[in-house]
């Protein structure tokens, strides 16, 4: 048991390891400087390290392609977040802002796969106050859920989601959102639509790390400034004011 | 095959703000002291650092430092008649996991509860009759006073940093703090926190409409800080990544950079991470423990750790679940009101308005946890009578931003569109113009709201998971009612462009949105073995060399957050170990 112990490890301080000091390290240990410097915010140094950043070459263009979704269901995804985040004066559309990809990284990635979620049964749909029941993974629940919508589209427009009008998606989002659809098969539409509805949020408003967001473009809608380091003089400085809209990623200061 | 370790003098189970506090004192007075804790460890330098705890995602969606559901939950159900099943994520409550505890995560609220809970029976039936109190509202006394915990809420609120205001010192009223609040022997050691555009506009406005707002305390230290025990904390730096994230800037009272690496540093300790406590282990005459047996969830290898004296240090559900694994006490029967072990789960209530004021500008992400201002006027302002209103307990009102992070929170007035271009302009032009009034409220005792274990579902040790039954009743909706016409009075005062006004909580709890991390009782303390677990010494009437430390010992739940007497109580303890019962090991209040 001795190896579960981790007194030693903890205990020591995060020294730099291999060839050199690199930027990593730096924010580290400014970071943790900072705190013991106490109170002298300017110690911290991240906001200049980001933006400096910003202005280095523009990343390569994310990879597309999909790890999870199948053609149908990359269809269906497009389709629904360009619906949900059209183009507009405050935003790229919704495959512009990467959120299709957030979604394909999630459901093919740990949470997809049911990472956290008590799997055990036996199963009942129980009251709404009593949370997720469902013997579904997200990513099963997605899939079922798409094909689910699809049929419900087929039989009413003769098309499936990717390929109805928009008035028609309209249709179909409310009718999710209001459980006025009722899915054949048994698939209840509220748990469907909860967890798709909360995907393309994520894919808003999460860090561009995990594929959406693209560009800040969804924290840059409401002034979000994303990694912030240091506030501490910008409460006041800032009272009542707007604050720069520049957001700043995980990936601007790694 | 379960390998038998050497005896040490103390286990403690779960290494959070109360293991952490009891392992520096226990460790101090020269005991061995072996802390067994089921997560793993992460540190400042290499965990809450940037720009990576920066992550919204990670930390407050998927629960990057909380209790993992797939491994151990709970069953829940909101009466008897319903089927239990199993809470299969988190939502409404987030226990943490990892050293620090739920303490590395929390927003730093800390606030001392009062003879106003721990007399709370006496002082309603003084006030108002005997049947002032529901029949099955089984609230009492705790067999505790505020005067000898206030020493220990002073030497927790010293080692945690809280920035405040004091509002009594000694007796005397303090212009600016809390004019409510029992007297206490000095000021914070640290002034409050600056305050933001809302908590400002807040404070106007309840002081216009006769209430006494102050700054609300919280441990997130306002300037550079060494604690007495010499541990250093940086400025708060208002990052608005408080409540769910480890401090990158060491601003927030937690155990980690404070209590637990003194303890390390001690000879006499020694942490065991990734162990899980799977029970506590019966002496054969039943009135003492013997140790614990626990599972390194590396390898799967169980062990047996014998102790002279064992402390339940885990998130209050979790200590509640191994006394009922370790069949210790009376397991408690809501239909008997027999046995005790289960008995007066609470949770907290509330009730929340949100203002939408054209042409402000909040700035909604740059706050610190306790960046709200409050009002308690309706709680411990024994003045309010609560007999025109009908309930028993109180709420506090507070205005201000806690964590506004976007995936979260995006306010917009009710009837916005949920997508499309409408909805994308609604999302604009509210974020940063709106502002939350809330109310928290106690929740008081009922029969019917308990613990047991569940007949069904199992962990991942195949023990069975514990089984919560818990609903509002009437007392809590009528308290709801009464907050929210207050927060919607206060609200319209301020001339809100818009508001989606506050109203009570009258659905059954529910286990998803996130609620509030305040759950209490199942193993209460209280002056008799027969309606309590614990003496006031949370020392087990059943087993003297077993104490039971956190929020499990309350025996009804407040309006305030619970770590300040969490905090207090764990140094009580550790002073009666060390005083009392290390020099005569045997019941400290005679049954």
């Amino acid at each position: 048991m001795k190896d579960a112990s981790s007194k030693d490890a903890a205990d020591k301080p995060a020294t730099p390891k291999g060839s050199g000091f690199d930027r990593r390290d730096f924010l580290k240990t400014a970071v943790v400087g900072g705190a013991a410097a106490a109170g002298s915010t300017a110690a911290i140094v991240a906001p200049e390290v980001a933006q400096a950043q910003q202005a280095a070459p523009a990343a390569p263009a994310t990879p597309t392609g999909y790890a999870f979704l199948n053609l149908d269901e990359a269809a269906f995804v497009e389709a629904l977040v360009d619906h949900m985040i059209p183009a507009d004066e405050v935003s790229p559309k919704g495959t512009d802002l990467g959120v299709n990809i957030y979604i394909d990284h999630a459901l093919a990635g740990a949470w997809g796969k049911g990472d956290r979620l008590y799997m055990q049964g036996p199963w009942k749909l129980g009251a709404p106050s009593q949370g997720y029941q469902l013997p579904l993974t997200p990513a099963q629940l997605y899939r079922a859920g798409i094909e689910a919508t699809n049929a419900h589209c087929r039989k009413t427009y003769g098309k499936t989601f990717d390929r109805i009008e928009d008035a028609q998606r309209q249709e179909v989002l409310v009718g999710l959102s209001t459980s006025k659809i009722v899915f054949d098969g048994g698939l209840p539409v509220r748990v469907f639509w909860t967890t798709l509805y909360q995907t393309v949020v994520e894919g808003m408003y999460s860090d561009p790390i995990y594929g959406g967001n693209r560009n800040k473009a969804g924290w840059a809608i409401i002034g979000f400034p994303g990694v912030i380091a240091v506030h501490h003089d910008d409460v006041e400085k800032y009272r009542g004011k707007p604050f720069p809209n520049k957001p700043v990623g995980i990936a601007d200061m790694s | 095959m379960v390998t038998k370790l050497k005896e040490v003098d103390v286990v403690i189970v779960g290494l959070g703000w109360t293991g952490g506090i009891l392992a520096k004192e226990l460790t101090e007075a020269g005991l061995k002291v072996v802390a067994l804790e089921r997560g793993a460890q992460r540190s400042p330098e290499n965990d809450y650092s940037l720009p990576n705890i920066r992550d919204e995602l990670r930390y407050v969606v998927r629960h990057d430092l909380m209790q993992n559901t797939a491994r151990d939950t709970i069953t829940v159900r909101n009466n008897p008649q319903q089927d239990s099943l199993p809470m299969r994520r988190l939502g409404s409550f987030l226990p943490g996991e990892v050293v620090g505890g739920s303490a590395v995560h929390w927003s730093g609220h800390t606030w001392r509860w009062t003879d106003m809970e721990f007399k709370v029976r006496s002082n309603y039936e003084e006030r108002y009759g005997k049947k002032s109190i529901p029949e099955d509202m089984t609230i009492q006394d705790w067999g505790i006073s505020y005067a000898e915990l206030e020493p220990y809420y002073d030497r927790f609120e010293y080692t945690a940093a809280v920035s405040g205001k004091a509002g009594n010192i000694g007796g005397k009223i303090q212009a600016g703090g809390n004019v409510f609040e029992a007297p206490r022997a000095r000021e914070y050691p640290l002034p409050p926190l600056t305050p933001i555009l809302a908590s400002e506009i807040f404070t106007n406005a309840a002081r216009e409409a006769g209430y006494h707002p102050f700054p609300r305390p919280s441990a997130n230290a306002s300037q550079s800080y060494t604690n007495p025990d010499g541990s250093k904390f940086g400025a708060c730096q208002y990052c608005g990544y408080c409540q769910r994230f480890g401090c990158e800037a060491n601003a927030k009272g937690s155990p980690h950079i404070t209590v637990i690496p003194i303890a390390m540093r001690n000879p006499n300790f020694e942490l065991r991470t990734n162990a899980w406590v799977t029970k506590v282990l019966k002496a054969s005459d039943g009135k003492r423990v013997t140790g614990v047996t626990y599972t390194n969830v590396l390898n799967g290898e169980e062990f047996e750790q014998p102790a002279t004296i064992v402390l339940l240090c885990a998130y209050a559900i979790n200590n509640v679940h191994l006394m009922l694994l370790s069949d210790i006490g009376t397991p408690y029967d809501p239909v008997t009101q027999k046995g005790v072990i289960g008995k007066n789960y609470c949770y907290q209530t509330g009730a929340t308005a949100t203002l939408f004021f054209e042409g402000k500008h909040f700035n909604p992400f740059m706050n610190a946890g306790g960046s709200n201002a409050s009002i308690d006027d309706f709680h411990a302002n024994w003045d309010f009578d609560r007999a025109p209103h009908n309930f028993v307990g109180g709420y506090v009102v507070a205005g201000g931003f806690n964590t506004a992070l976007p995936i979260g929170y995006r306010p917009m007035p009710s009837g916005t569109p949920q997508w499309g271009s409408d909805w994308k302009r609604a999302t604009a032009k509210w974020y940063q113009t709106a502002m939350v009034i809330n109310a928290s409220g106690s929740v008081m005792a009922n029969r019917y709201n308990c613990f047991d274990l569940d007949p069904t579902y199992r962990n991942a040790f195949g023990l069975p998971l514990m089984r919560m039954t818990f609903d509002y009743k009437d007392n809590e909706h009528k308290m709801g009612g009464h907050a929210a016409k207050v927060i919607n009075d206060i609200a319209k005062s301020m001339n809100p462009t818009k508001l989606n006004p506050a109203s009570a909580r009258t659905d059954p709890w529910t286990v998803v949105p996130y609620q509030s991390t305040h759950n209490t009782g199942g193993t209460i303390m209280g002056t008799n073995p027969r309606d309590s677990a614990l003496n006031k010494y949370l020392q087990s009437w059943d087993c003297h060399n077993l104490f039971v430390i956190g929020a499990n010992a309350f025996p009804h739940n407040s309006a305030y957050n619970p770590t300040g007497p969490v905090g207090a109580l764990a140094y009580w303890t550790a002073d009666a170990i060390k005083n009392k019962y290390l020099k005569n090991p045997g019941p400290l209040v005679q049954a």
